[in-house]
This record gives C-alpha cells, sequence and structure tokens, in this order.
C-alpha cells in the first residue's frame, strides 16, 4: 500500500497534557443490557433469522403433514407433538451453538469482549437468551400443534384428543432444553461452528448407535447405558414416565455428557485468547 | 493513558512478547511500530484483555482493562476491522455497539456521517465491504462511546490516499482535544507523519522508543558531492565514519553544521546537505529490525 508523501508535516510539538476536563467513570454495563444485545445478536444477521424463522415453518409443516397424512383414528395431540417436536429439537440446540460460536468463527469476539471483558457475563447472558428462545419457540410449537389438531379434528369430524398431560409437555420443554445445553455445552468446547455442529451431530445421532450396539453385544454395558447414555436417560422424558430412578440415572449421565464438558469449555472460554 | 510495564508473553517455546515496557500520554499520538510480526498486535491485545499476560502488567486510565466498568466509553479499541460478523450490516454492528454501552440512538447516524459511510453502504451486509469501508466501520465503532483512549491496530490498512489523510487528521485533532491515541503500523512513513511519540518494536523487544523529534535527531546527515571520494576522505579525516546512501550520497552521524565546515575547509564543492530526517528513521528502523524481516540483514 502506497503512503501519501507529499503532504506537509503535521505539527507535532506543544500539545497540551490534556484539555479535557477529568471526566466521571462511567457506571458498570448492566446485565440487562448484555442480554438485550446478545438476543437481539440472534436475530439480525440473515442467517440467525431464519434459523429462528424456520422453527415456526416447520412447525406448520409438520402440522399440515400429520393433517394431510395421518389415518383419522392418529388425529392427536400426542401425534401433533411428535410431529413438531422433530424439527424443533434439531433446530433449537443449532441455535444455541451458533450463538457462541460466530463470536470465534466470524471473529466478532474481538468486539464484543472488549466492550464487556468479563466474558462469564457475556456467556451468562448468551445462555439465558439461548434459552429464552427456546422456551418462546417451543410455546409456538406447541400453539402451532394444537390449532393443528382443533383443525385436524373438525376435517375428520371426530372430537379433538388431548393425549399430553402438562407434566409430560413440561418433559419435553425439559427435554428440549436439555439439547439446547448440549448445543451450548459444544459451542463453549469447541467454539467452532462448522466443528460443533458436526460435533452435535456425532453426539445424538453417531454416539446413541455405538451405545445400542455395545449393549446389545456386551452384558457388562447393558446395565450401565442407562447411567451413562444420556441420549437414552432423556427417551424417558419424552415419554413422560419419569420414575426416581430415571430423574437419577438422568443425573448421572447428565453429569457425564454435559455438566462435566461444560464446566471444561466455559473454562476454555473464560482464559483463552480470543483472536 | 495507557501504562505498559515489563510485559511478555510466550507461547510454548516461543516469546512473542518480551519485556515491553512504554507509556501512551494524553494528548499525544504514539506510533507501535515493527515489521510484521514483531508482537504489535499481541501486545495490543494483551492491553484489552483478550490475550492473558504470561507477566507484567498493561493499564488504561490507571486501571486494568478488565477492571473498566464500560471500556467502550472510555477505550476505544480497533484490533481487526475484517473481525465482524459478516451478515450483520454496519448499520447493526453499530446499533450493538450503541446498545452495549446505553448510548442515545442517534450516536449510529453520528458516528456514519463522521466516518463518511452513507446511508446505503450503511444498510449492506459487511460481507460486501471492501477493506477501508471496514476500517471506516471500526473506526466508527472505535469512537461512537466517545473514549478518552484510542487503540487501533493497522487503522490505516485498505485506505486510500485520501482515506489515510482523513484519519491523520482525525486522530490528529482527537489527540489535540486530549486524548490518548496508540496506533500500530508496520509502515514507517504512515506513523511518521501523525505520531508524536513512537515505540518501536522487533522480535517482541523495544528496540528504541521516545519522541518523534528525538529519534529524528539521532538520525544524522545526507550529504552529497559530484566527488564522492574527495568528501569520504575529508569526513574520515575529521574523524566520520560516512556510509554509502541511497545513489551517491553519503550519511554520517554528525550534524550538517559540522559536515558542511568540514566539506568548506576541504574544498570539496556540495551538491546537497541535509539532516537525514525520516530517511534517517527508516534506516534506523530497517537497521533495528534487520533480524527480524523476512528478507534478512537490510542493504
Amino acid at each position: 500500500m502506497s503512503v501519501v508523501t507529499t503532504v506537509e508535516p503535521i505539527r507535532t510539538t506543544g500539545t497540551p497534557a490534556s484539555t479535557r476536563a477529568p471526566r466521571p467513570v462511567p457506571p458498570r454495563t448492566p446485565t440487562s443490557r448484555i442480554l438485550g444485545v446478545e438476543l437481539r445478536k440472534m436475530f439480525d444477521t440473515r442467517s440467525g433469522f431464519w434459523l429462528l424463522a424456520s422453527i415456526g415453518i416447520t412447525a406448520v409443516l409438520a402440522t399440515g403433514a400429520v393433517i394431510v397424512f395421518a389415518p383419522d383414528d392418529q388425529i392427536t395431540y400426542d401425534n401433533f407433538g411428535a410431529a413438531v417436536g422433530v424439527p424443533i429439537a434439531i433446530l433449537l440446540p443449532m441455535i444455541a451453538i451458533l450463538s457462541v460460536t460466530s463470536e470465534w468463527s466470524q471473529r466478532s469476539g474481538l468486539t464484543t469482549f472488549t466492550l464487556v471483558p468479563h466474558r462469564s457475563r457475556v456467556v451468562q447472558a448468551k445462555l439465558v437468551a439461548a434459552i429464552g428462545v427456546g422456551v418462546a419457540s417451543m410455546l409456538v410449537a406447541v400453539g402451532v400443534g394444537a390449532l393443528g389438531n382443533l383443525l385436524g379434528a373438525a376435517i375428520t369430524g371426530n372430537d379433538a384428543v388431548w393425549d399430553i398431560s402438562a407434566t409430560h409437555m413440561a418433559y419435553i420443554v425439559l427435554a428440549n432444553v436439555l439439547g439446547m445445553l448440549v448445543g451450548f455445552m459444544l459451542g463453549v468446547l469447541i467454539r467452532s461452528s462448522a466443528g460443533a455442529i458436526v460435533g452435535y451431530f456425532v453426539y445424538s445421532f453417531v454416539l446413541p448407535t455405538l451405545s445400542m450396539l455395545l449393549a446389545a453385544n456386551a452384558a457388562w454395558f447393558e446395565d450401565l447405558q442407562l447411567w451413562v447414555d444420556f441420549n437414552f436417560a432423556q427417551g424417558a422424558l419424552f415419554e413422560g414416565d419419569m420414575t426416581g430412578e430415571a430423574w437419577a440415572q438422568l443425573g448421572t449421565a447428565g453429569l457425564i455428557w454435559l455438566v462435566v464438558p461444560l464446566a471444561v469449555g466455559l473454562r476454555l472460554v473464560l482464559r483463552s485468547e480470543v483472536k | 493513558m495507557i501504562t505498559v510495564e515489563s510485559l511478555s508473553k510466550s507461547y510454548r517455546g516461543f516469546t512473542a512478547v518480551d519485556d515491553v515496557s512504554f507509556t501512551a500520554h494524553a494528548g499525544r499520538v504514539t506510533g507501535f511500530l515493527g515489521p510484521n510480526g514483531a508482537g504489535k498486535s499481541t501486545s495490543m491485545r494483551i492491553m484489552v484483555a483478550l490475550t492473558p499476560a504470561s507477566s507484567g502488567s498493561a493499564t488504561v486510565l490507571g486501571r486494568r482493562f478488565a477492571d473498566l466498568p464500560d471500556p467502550g466509553r472510555e477505550v476505544g479499541v480497533l484490533l481487526d476491522a475484517s473481525a465482524q460478523h459478516a451478515g450483520r450490516t454496519g448499520r447493526e454492528i453499530l446499533t450493538i455497539a450503541q446498545r452495549t454501552m446505553g448510548l442515545p440512538r442517534g450516536r449510529v447516524d453520528d458516528m456514519l456521517e463522521r466516518v463518511s459511510l452513507t446511508d446505503a453502504e450503511s444498510q449492506r451486509r459487511v460481507r460486501h465491504y471492501s477493506l477501508g469501508m471496514r476500517q471506516r466501520l471500526g473506526i466508527a465503532t472505535a469512537l461512537i462511546g466517545d473514549p478518552e483512549v484510542l487503540v487501533l491496530d493497522e487503522p490505516a490498512n485498505g485506505l486510500d490516499p485520501a482515506g489515510i489523510r482523513w484519519m491523520r487528521d482525525l486522530l490528529r485533532g482527537y489527540a489535540d482535544a486530549g486524548g490518548t491515541v496508540l496506533l500500530s503500523s508496520h509502515l514507517l512513513h504512515e506513523i511518521e507523519v501523525i505520531a508524536d511519540d513512537l515505540v518501536v518494536i522487533g522480535h517482541g523487544r523495544i528496540v528504541a522508543q521516545g519522541t518523534k523529534a528525538e529519534l529524528l535527531a539521532a538520525a544524522g546527515t545526507v550529504v552529497r558531492s559530484a566527488d564522492t571520494a574527495g568528501l569520504t576522505a575529508a569526513l574520515e579525516a575529521a574523524g566520520l565514519s560516512p556510509t554509502a546512501y541511497d545513489g551517491g550520497a553519503l550519511r554520517t552521524d554528525a550534524d550538517p553544521s559540522l559536515v558542511g565546515s568540514i566539506a568548506l575547509a576541504a574544498g570539496v564543492a556540495l551538491t546537497e546537505l541535509r539532516s537525514a530526517d525520516g530517511a534517517g528513521l527508516e534506516e534506523m528502523f530497517l537497521e533495528l529490525t534487520a533480524d527480524t524481516q523476512r528478507e534478512g540483514a537490510a542493504a
């Protein structure tokens, strides 16, 4: 790059030490502001916007598909819930992953973490924003499914079948929040969009298959699987039958596959260099 | 004011920053000069708490950067203009900064105007920005909180000559109003025209620092004559050690008046006699950083 050399030299001497009055120290950035900004950052790119929009779109498509293709006696809320739930269970963790990894993959973290140098505050805000968006998305999906159920019942002429209890619904919401936390964990652990997304698919599709194979072929693992296979343990949440033992199994498997790696990932995020 | 004390950063088997100490004063533009890979960017990242130091400390306005309650309103930082989410519009990036600092919404338009980005340009996604536009956006992000201190890493990269002129005037005005400016560059000429103080770094270590006037004064004299051999002999007889410089001229560390008298006494007619000025600084820069230059020893 060339440099202009024809300009007259700029005066360099005699600058007063400081002509500004000493300024008051600004107040600490409030958490609400960080939260608002992190929430905004989830929507303000084309990819972020469409990722969120796709939750509503797939919910409508899945509901439509159930109405069109399911036999009349299968027009139940349970089936609408299942159809709407599958795309959501995949999309929500992606939202959680990207909210973290884009700071590294897109390098916007250079600005984010110089405006808020306490990275834990940013990460907490991201977590709260992601879970908030997740819960809100699920409410939208539940609503779309309910409308579909009413519409389906009206078309078939039967009474609408509401066969999911509020408790079961809460379990499903919890399972999806856990899925988002898994995405968040992979985000902080891997800190690369592509890597974390691949990691997510390995985590939720390859690992469970390997676990199944191992359980089918090794007797010693068969009983152990219930306690260490997080995916397997989450199955009970979707089924809606959570016994005390099922909670304990969810706890132990979650400790191994979510809590420990999340702790490692958070430590890495707080300490690593932002380039 | 930025105070850096004995700052070091080592990576496995490699010292990127080695015992760096300097102060960037309020009301002055401090140029941080060094070849690529000399440790400028690493030092600056440590100053703004993006990279942990191995040892030593850096404070801005008397506090560690991480202890600043709302850093954007006290320190404007531009480390890499390309480090932005490519899918956001320029306006959106400024809005995020404006909201993080809790500033009035109108600041976004003020800043766009200040860095000469048009409304249409501000609506485009950063993916489609030229490097020069990204630099302008980065400067706007750094300035939006009306900070007292600016930390800018290679801000002139990608700017056209008019843009470089604009940047220079902006930083000059900023320092004259009492602000502290620390800017890095690997181009001597770029920094020479704007900086009041210079910190020259090579291989992670500071190799020279002082006011620009001091560093220029140490640079000596350039002298030229049709009778180069006679001039060389006269200067050597006077105890100086002239070196060949730029196509037939000679350079010595003595000041111009002494060189003039020697030439007069020896009866050698001069065609040029001047303080080595920026040329000397350039030579100094090349010398000081010769062993870190990829080209090897500077001629």
